[in-house]
Protein backbone atom coordinates (compact mmCIF):
# COMPACT_ATOMS: atom_id res chain seq x y z
CA UNK A 1 0.00 0.00 0.00
CA UNK A 2 2.84 2.49 0.61
CA UNK A 3 4.44 1.58 -2.41
CA UNK A 4 4.39 4.31 -5.51
CA UNK A 5 6.25 1.83 -8.08
CA UNK A 6 6.48 3.99 -11.37
CA UNK A 7 4.60 7.30 -10.31
CA UNK A 8 7.45 8.82 -11.39
CA UNK A 9 8.96 12.26 -10.05
CA UNK A 10 5.99 14.44 -9.16
CA UNK A 11 5.26 14.31 -5.06
CA UNK A 12 2.00 13.33 -3.96
CA UNK A 13 0.52 16.00 -2.18
CA UNK A 14 0.23 15.94 0.88
CA UNK A 15 -3.24 15.06 2.78
CA UNK A 16 -3.55 15.20 6.60
CA UNK A 17 -5.17 12.12 8.02
CA UNK A 18 -8.52 12.29 9.43
CA UNK A 19 -8.90 11.21 13.12
CA UNK A 20 -11.23 8.79 12.26
CA UNK A 21 -12.38 7.39 9.23
CA UNK A 22 -14.43 9.57 7.39
CA UNK A 23 -15.57 10.20 3.51
CA UNK A 24 -15.93 6.75 2.29
CA UNK A 25 -18.85 4.65 2.10
CA UNK A 26 -17.88 1.53 3.86
CA UNK A 27 -14.56 2.34 5.96
CA UNK A 28 -14.72 1.77 9.62
CA UNK A 29 -18.33 0.64 9.46
CA UNK A 30 -20.72 -1.98 8.67
CA UNK A 31 -19.83 -2.16 5.36
CA UNK A 32 -16.16 -2.64 6.18
CA UNK A 33 -16.71 -5.19 8.51
CA UNK A 34 -18.73 -7.25 6.88
CA UNK A 35 -16.03 -7.17 3.86
CA UNK A 36 -13.42 -8.28 6.31
CA UNK A 37 -15.66 -11.23 7.65
CA UNK A 38 -16.57 -12.19 4.48
CA UNK A 39 -12.73 -12.90 3.80
CA UNK A 40 -11.95 -14.32 7.10
CA UNK A 41 -14.52 -16.99 6.48
CA UNK A 42 -14.31 -17.69 3.21
CA UNK A 43 -10.41 -18.38 3.43
CA UNK A 44 -11.71 -20.71 6.54
CA UNK A 45 -13.78 -22.54 4.04
CA UNK A 46 -11.74 -22.60 1.58
CA UNK A 47 -9.20 -24.60 3.72
CA UNK A 48 -11.76 -27.04 5.32
CA UNK A 49 -13.03 -27.68 1.45
CA UNK A 50 -9.18 -28.54 0.46
CA UNK A 51 -8.88 -30.83 3.49
CA UNK A 52 -12.37 -32.42 3.08
CA UNK A 53 -11.80 -33.27 -0.51
CA UNK A 54 -8.96 -35.50 0.70
CA UNK A 55 -10.66 -37.42 3.80
CA UNK A 56 -13.74 -37.58 1.37
CA UNK A 57 -11.18 -39.22 -1.10
CA UNK A 58 -10.64 -42.17 0.90
CA UNK A 59 -13.56 -44.18 0.49
CA UNK A 60 -11.94 -45.31 -2.71
CA UNK A 61 -9.27 -46.66 -0.56
CA UNK A 62 -10.50 -48.58 1.80
CA UNK A 63 -13.79 -48.43 4.57
CA UNK A 64 -11.12 -48.92 7.42
CA UNK A 65 -9.31 -45.64 5.98
CA UNK A 66 -12.53 -43.44 6.02
CA UNK A 67 -14.03 -44.65 9.20
CA UNK A 68 -10.81 -44.23 11.08
CA UNK A 69 -10.39 -40.74 9.17
CA UNK A 70 -14.03 -39.84 10.14
CA UNK A 71 -13.98 -40.94 13.37
CA UNK A 72 -11.73 -37.87 14.48
CA UNK A 73 -14.66 -35.32 13.05
CA UNK A 74 -16.45 -36.87 16.29
CA UNK A 75 -14.66 -36.07 18.86
CA UNK A 76 -15.25 -32.87 20.85
CA UNK A 77 -12.41 -30.79 19.48
CA UNK A 78 -13.52 -31.55 15.82
CA UNK A 79 -17.13 -31.15 16.91
CA UNK A 80 -16.10 -27.69 18.02
CA UNK A 81 -14.36 -27.15 14.95
CA UNK A 82 -17.80 -28.28 13.07
CA UNK A 83 -19.83 -25.72 14.36
CA UNK A 84 -17.32 -23.07 13.95
CA UNK A 85 -17.18 -24.33 10.06
CA UNK A 86 -21.14 -23.91 10.51
CA UNK A 87 -20.78 -20.18 11.77
CA UNK A 88 -18.40 -18.90 8.96
CA UNK A 89 -20.49 -21.14 6.13
CA UNK A 90 -23.82 -19.16 7.16
CA UNK A 91 -22.03 -15.72 7.33
CA UNK A 92 -20.18 -16.26 4.19
CA UNK A 93 -24.21 -17.15 2.58
CA UNK A 94 -26.33 -14.45 4.09
CA UNK A 95 -23.36 -11.94 3.71
CA UNK A 96 -22.79 -13.36 0.43
CA UNK A 97 -26.77 -12.68 -0.59
CA UNK A 98 -26.38 -9.15 1.07
CA UNK A 99 -23.28 -8.60 -1.48
CA UNK A 100 -25.87 -9.47 -4.72
CA UNK A 101 -28.69 -7.42 -3.38
CA UNK A 102 -26.35 -4.50 -2.70
CA UNK A 103 -24.82 -5.18 -6.60
CA UNK A 104 -28.10 -5.48 -8.29
CA UNK A 105 -30.74 -3.33 -6.17
CA UNK A 106 -30.30 0.41 -5.62
CA UNK A 107 -32.10 0.38 -2.54
CA UNK A 108 -29.86 -2.20 -0.85
CA UNK A 109 -26.88 -0.39 -1.92
CA UNK A 110 -28.27 2.63 -0.30
CA UNK A 111 -29.25 0.53 2.79
CA UNK A 112 -26.29 -1.99 3.03
CA UNK A 113 -25.96 -1.21 6.81
CA UNK A 114 -29.26 -1.84 7.81
CA UNK A 115 -28.99 -5.60 5.58
CA UNK A 116 -25.57 -6.22 7.79
CA UNK A 117 -27.95 -6.59 10.62
CA UNK A 118 -30.17 -8.20 8.78
CA UNK A 119 -27.27 -10.72 7.82
CA UNK A 120 -26.55 -10.72 11.90
CA UNK A 121 -30.10 -11.68 12.55
CA UNK A 122 -30.46 -14.50 10.49
CA UNK A 123 -27.17 -15.68 11.04
CA UNK A 124 -28.26 -15.63 15.24
CA UNK A 125 -31.31 -17.61 14.23
CA UNK A 126 -29.84 -20.01 12.13
CA UNK A 127 -26.87 -21.17 14.23
CA UNK A 128 -29.40 -21.38 17.41
CA UNK A 129 -31.00 -23.75 15.08
CA UNK A 130 -28.29 -25.91 14.27
CA UNK A 131 -25.74 -25.16 17.35
CA UNK A 132 -27.72 -26.74 20.48
CA UNK A 133 -28.31 -29.97 18.01
CA UNK A 134 -24.99 -30.32 17.15
CA UNK A 135 -23.18 -29.47 20.52
CA UNK A 136 -26.16 -32.35 22.35
CA UNK A 137 -24.61 -35.27 19.45
CA UNK A 138 -20.73 -34.03 19.86
CA UNK A 139 -21.05 -33.88 23.58
CA UNK A 140 -24.00 -36.30 24.44
CA UNK A 141 -22.46 -38.95 24.74
CA UNK A 142 -22.64 -42.54 22.90
CA UNK A 143 -25.23 -41.84 19.96
CA UNK B 1 -30.75 10.86 5.15
CA UNK B 2 -27.58 12.94 4.36
CA UNK B 3 -25.91 12.29 1.00
CA UNK B 4 -22.52 10.86 0.97
CA UNK B 5 -20.08 12.01 -2.12
CA UNK B 6 -17.86 8.99 -3.29
CA UNK B 7 -15.10 9.82 -4.15
CA UNK B 8 -13.60 9.19 -8.31
CA UNK B 9 -11.56 5.92 -8.46
CA UNK B 10 -7.76 6.85 -8.59
CA UNK B 11 -6.90 4.35 -10.76
CA UNK B 12 -7.98 4.30 -14.68
CA UNK B 13 -11.35 2.31 -15.46
CA UNK B 14 -9.81 -1.20 -16.90
CA UNK B 15 -8.64 -1.58 -20.55
CA UNK B 16 -10.86 -3.97 -22.82
CA UNK B 17 -9.55 -6.72 -23.71
CA UNK B 18 -11.06 -8.67 -26.67
CA UNK B 19 -14.20 -9.44 -26.38
CA UNK B 20 -14.23 -11.88 -23.75
CA UNK B 21 -13.56 -10.37 -20.25
CA UNK B 22 -12.74 -13.20 -18.20
CA UNK B 23 -12.57 -10.93 -14.54
CA UNK B 24 -16.48 -9.96 -15.76
CA UNK B 25 -17.32 -13.83 -16.11
CA UNK B 26 -15.75 -14.43 -12.51
CA UNK B 27 -17.75 -11.37 -11.02
CA UNK B 28 -20.86 -13.44 -12.67
CA UNK B 29 -19.98 -16.94 -11.50
CA UNK B 30 -19.31 -15.70 -7.63
CA UNK B 31 -22.60 -14.56 -7.48
CA UNK B 32 -24.32 -17.28 -9.82
CA UNK B 33 -22.80 -20.23 -8.29
CA UNK B 34 -23.06 -18.48 -4.46
CA UNK B 35 -26.76 -18.86 -4.95
CA UNK B 36 -26.86 -22.48 -6.32
CA UNK B 37 -23.74 -23.40 -3.34
CA UNK B 38 -26.39 -22.38 -0.55
CA UNK B 39 -28.94 -24.73 -1.60
CA UNK B 40 -26.62 -27.20 -1.97
CA UNK B 41 -24.03 -26.54 0.93
CA UNK B 42 -26.94 -26.06 3.32
CA UNK B 43 -28.59 -29.61 2.33
CA UNK B 44 -24.90 -31.04 2.59
CA UNK B 45 -24.76 -30.07 5.76
CA UNK B 46 -28.53 -30.78 6.98
CA UNK B 47 -28.42 -34.46 5.86
CA UNK B 48 -24.98 -34.70 7.13
CA UNK B 49 -24.22 -32.88 9.79
CA UNK B 50 -27.96 -31.57 11.20
CA UNK B 51 -30.81 -35.36 10.70
CA UNK B 52 -30.62 -38.27 12.24
CA UNK B 53 -27.88 -38.68 14.40
CA UNK B 54 -25.70 -35.64 13.26
CA UNK B 55 -21.39 -36.77 12.84
CA UNK B 56 -21.73 -39.52 14.49
CA UNK B 57 -23.68 -41.45 11.56
CA UNK B 58 -21.32 -40.28 8.85
CA UNK B 59 -18.88 -43.73 7.92
CA UNK B 60 -18.04 -46.06 4.78
CA UNK B 61 -22.32 -47.34 4.58
CA UNK B 62 -23.19 -43.72 5.38
CA UNK B 63 -21.63 -42.63 2.33
CA UNK B 64 -22.36 -45.87 0.11
CA UNK B 65 -25.64 -45.17 0.83
CA UNK B 66 -26.27 -42.01 -0.11
CA UNK B 67 -23.79 -42.61 -3.17
CA UNK B 68 -26.40 -45.88 -4.14
CA UNK B 69 -28.52 -42.78 -5.37
CA UNK B 70 -27.52 -41.14 -8.72
CA UNK B 71 -29.27 -37.82 -6.88
CA UNK B 72 -26.70 -37.61 -4.56
CA UNK B 73 -24.08 -38.40 -7.03
CA UNK B 74 -25.10 -35.17 -9.22
CA UNK B 75 -25.71 -33.14 -5.62
CA UNK B 76 -21.98 -34.07 -4.79
CA UNK B 77 -20.60 -33.55 -8.23
CA UNK B 78 -22.24 -30.28 -8.71
CA UNK B 79 -21.28 -29.27 -4.97
CA UNK B 80 -17.70 -30.38 -5.79
CA UNK B 81 -16.72 -28.35 -8.72
CA UNK B 82 -18.96 -24.84 -7.70
CA UNK B 83 -17.19 -24.92 -4.37
CA UNK B 84 -13.68 -25.29 -5.37
CA UNK B 85 -13.71 -23.25 -8.18
CA UNK B 86 -15.80 -20.40 -5.97
CA UNK B 87 -13.02 -20.82 -3.38
CA UNK B 88 -10.06 -21.20 -5.87
CA UNK B 89 -11.50 -17.46 -7.78
CA UNK B 90 -12.07 -16.25 -4.27
CA UNK B 91 -8.89 -16.74 -3.22
CA UNK B 92 -7.29 -15.60 -6.23
CA UNK B 93 -8.75 -12.13 -5.57
CA UNK B 94 -6.98 -12.13 -1.89
CA UNK B 95 -3.76 -13.17 -3.73
CA UNK B 96 -4.21 -10.48 -6.55
CA UNK B 97 -4.75 -7.82 -3.44
CA UNK B 98 -1.77 -9.07 -0.97
CA UNK B 99 0.67 -10.95 -2.40
CA UNK B 100 3.25 -8.83 -4.22
CA UNK B 101 6.25 -9.48 -6.41
CA UNK B 102 7.02 -13.18 -7.42
CA UNK B 103 4.81 -14.75 -4.45
CA UNK B 104 2.14 -13.69 -6.89
CA UNK B 105 1.90 -15.83 -9.57
CA UNK B 106 3.66 -18.41 -7.59
CA UNK B 107 0.23 -18.51 -5.41
CA UNK B 108 -1.72 -18.14 -8.71
CA UNK B 109 -0.32 -21.16 -9.91
CA UNK B 110 -0.80 -23.03 -6.88
CA UNK B 111 -3.90 -22.08 -6.78
CA UNK B 112 -4.52 -23.64 -10.17
CA UNK B 113 -2.49 -26.70 -9.95
CA UNK B 114 -4.78 -27.39 -6.49
CA UNK B 115 -7.96 -26.91 -8.19
CA UNK B 116 -7.24 -29.28 -11.15
CA UNK B 117 -5.67 -31.71 -8.84
CA UNK B 118 -8.62 -31.97 -6.62
CA UNK B 119 -11.48 -31.62 -8.59
CA UNK B 120 -9.88 -34.26 -11.28
CA UNK B 121 -8.79 -36.32 -7.96
CA UNK B 122 -12.58 -35.38 -6.33
CA UNK B 123 -14.56 -36.84 -9.62
CA UNK B 124 -12.66 -40.07 -10.18
CA UNK B 125 -13.61 -40.73 -6.55
CA UNK B 126 -17.35 -40.06 -7.07
CA UNK B 127 -17.61 -41.88 -10.15
CA UNK B 128 -15.19 -44.67 -9.29
CA UNK B 129 -16.79 -45.41 -6.00
CA UNK B 130 -17.21 -49.16 -5.39
CA UNK B 131 -19.23 -49.99 -2.18
CA UNK B 132 -17.54 -53.56 -2.17
CA UNK B 133 -14.44 -51.72 -0.53
CA UNK B 134 -16.66 -52.61 2.30
CA UNK B 135 -17.27 -56.68 2.46
CA UNK B 136 -19.45 -55.96 5.50
CA UNK B 137 -22.33 -53.81 3.29
CA UNK B 138 -25.50 -55.69 4.04
CA UNK B 139 -28.41 -57.32 2.00
CA UNK B 140 -28.72 -57.65 -1.41
CA UNK B 141 -25.31 -55.59 -2.38
CA UNK B 142 -23.23 -58.28 -0.35
CA UNK B 143 -24.51 -60.75 -2.14
CA UNK B 144 -23.78 -58.86 -5.30
CA UNK B 145 -20.49 -58.03 -4.52
CA UNK B 146 -19.80 -61.81 -3.40
CA UNK B 147 -21.06 -62.93 -6.78
CA UNK B 148 -18.53 -60.86 -8.98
Amino acid sequence: MTSQAGSGTVAAPRIPAPQRPVGTLYRGREGMWSWVLHRITGTAIYFFLLVHILDTSLVRVSSEAYDAVISTYKNPIMGLGEAGLVVAIVFHAMNGLRIILVDFWPWATRHQRLLFWIVVGVWVVLLAGFLPRHLMVVFGGEG
Amino acid sequence: MTTETIQAPRSAAAARRGRFNLEKWGWIYMRVSGVVLIVLVFGHLYVNLFSGEGVRAIDFAFVAGKWASPFWIVWDTLLLWLALIHGANGMRTLVNDYARGRLRPLLQGALLVSTVVLLTLGTLVIYTFDPCLDPSVAGDLGAVCTAR
